[in-house]
């Protein structure tokens, strides 16, 4: 399978710069940055990506329609699709932000707060967002992973993380404070709670798989 | 299992060129941002810092060019400061392919800024920079200065961490002006008072002169990430050499 088409779904939160260039640089033929159904339409696989708030993502991702996108994408084409981030996090049922937000409900579970005191193990304090290196313990054999040596450091940056209610779907797990959801797959989907367009070796490795696959676990 | 400290190599760039001189082995351009990014990128720098001291209004968009070049090959994350004086600015370095922005005179200018910036882009991307200098007294205290630290504010540099955490900023980039160029080591006093003070990252800068000065500001003052730029621009030490001393001191580190 080639890598084709991608499209990287703008609902314009943040910056996709950085993730149409990555996909470019791991060989990418094309890559849309759009909302618009009929440019989607075109795409032999989809990013959903997604930074700041969650209550801003969610009143975008529904004021242009990009729910409706993501299950056409997701459940009538069966094309690949890959979370990053918010945009992992906007799939769960709920996120605990900004004083409770409803979220798309297409992965059961909660978004959850690190806290205002958070501490490690041994009660030193650890600063909110996680922001930085950490290592992601792959739970699932999964093409996204392959080549990618177990325990690899990826990019994150955030203050809420996923606890998915269905552990069979869990494909990584972080560890700040609290083990975390750092990867989820189902089917043609897999959503990442890091930045792998910021991962350099690691997370570009990711996106070529993600470019290679046929959207089968 | 843990997140790891970051170390962050620093670029002065004037009109696309950088200055303070970088002296790799092998590299053609010694003046090239882009060349010497991906240089640090391949020892394993964690982040980019791209301090952009261009005077000119022109330069603004050699640099925007700049910050597109490296952002096309190098994918780590690129912070990008120095003249961010409006949320247009930020707007224009974010489309261009920066990750972060770093606030500093601006911030001082009118503080609203800052919370403006972070309600709009995020806080993920909004860095303060505080230039802090010593300053006489019973008690040790510190105030922030602008113009190069020849000027002083009368602010004080711990309660304006606590208010630029307040307002929404993501990070600190803590400059300690009276060991900025010193190689004496960081100012660990004032690094560990305002990594206790706030809730978020900090990055300590300013004085870093061999590899144990590193290891102190993590271990000594707290921080999050340390930023250098001289230690490496002479090839004195690679990035590699910099993580792999960090980690025999027992640091967290991505080797």
């Amino acid at each position: 399978m080639t890598a084709g088409t991608v499209a990287v779904i703008d609902y314009g939160m943040g910056n996709l710069h950085s993730v149409a260039s990555a996909l470019k640089h791991v060989g990418a033929e094309r890559v849309l940055v759009s909302h618009d159904p009929a440019q989607i339409g075109e795409a032999d696989r989809v990013i959903f990506p997604g930074v700041g708030a969650i209550r801003d993502c969610m009143a975008e991702i529904r004021r242009l329609e990009c729910d409706k996108l993501l299950l056409d994408v997701l459940e009538s084409r069966h094309i690949p699709v890959l979370g990053i981030c918010v945009g992992m996090q906007s799939l769960l049922t709920h996120s605990e932000e900004n004083g409770g937000v409803d979220c798309l409900d297409l992965v059961q579970g909660e978004v959850r707060y690190f806290g205002d005191d958070h501490r490690d193990a041994d009660g030193a304090r650890l600063k909110v967002p996680h922001m930085g290196w950490n290592q992601v313990q792959q739970t699932l054999d999964h093409p996204l992973w392959q080549g990618i040596e177990n325990g690899s450091r990826f990019y994150f940056v955030h203050s809420y993380y996923a606890d998915c209610a269905d552990r069979a779907l869990v494909a990584g797990r972080g560890d700040y404070g609290v083990g975390f959801d750092a990867a989820i797959a189902r089917d043609n989907l897999f959503a990442v709670q890091f930045h792998p367009e910021k991962s350099s070796d690691a997370g570009l490795a990711l996106l070529h798989n993600f470019l290679h696959w046929n959207g089968q676990a | 299992m843990a997140l790891a400290k970051r170390i962050i190599p620093c670029l002065d760039v004037d009109n696309g060129r950088v200055v303070k001189g970088v002296n790799f082995v092998d590299i053609r351009d010694a003046g090239d941002p882009v060349e010497i990014s991906r240089r640090y990128n391949e020892q394993g720098a964690d982040e980019i810092t791209f301090l952009d001291i261009t005077a000119t209004h022109e330069g603004r968009d050699t640099t925007v060019h700049t910050v597109e070049a490296i952002a096309a090959e190098v994918f780590i994350p690129l912070t990008v400061g120095g003249g961010i004086r409006k949320v247009e600015d930020i707007r224009e370095m974010l489309n261009a392919g920066a990750d972060k922005v770093s606030i500093n005179s601006a911030a001082i200018r009118e503080p609203e800024f800052v919370k403006r910036a972070a309600e709009r882009f995020g806080s993920q991307c909004i860095v303060v920079a505080i230039d802090a200098k010593r300053v006489e007294g019973d008690e040790p205290r510190w105030e922030i200065f602008t113009h190069g630290g020849r000027k002083p504010t009368g602010i004080d540099a711990v309660e304006w961490a606590v208010r630029m955490a307040d307002y929404g900023a993501g990070e600190i980039l803590l400059t300690s002006m009276d060991r900025d160029g010193t190689r004496d080591g960081f100012d660990l006093a004032v690094t560990r008072v305002i990594t206790d003070a706030v809730s978020i990252p900090v990055i300590a800068s300013g004085g870093v002169g061999n590899l144990e000065h590193l290891a102190e500001g993590v271990l000594e003052g707290g921080a999050d990430a340390v930023l250098a730029a001289s230690i490496f621009h002479f090839g004195e030490y690679t990035v590699q050499q910099a993580k792999e001393h960090m980690a025999s001191r027992g640091i967290e580190m991505r080797l």
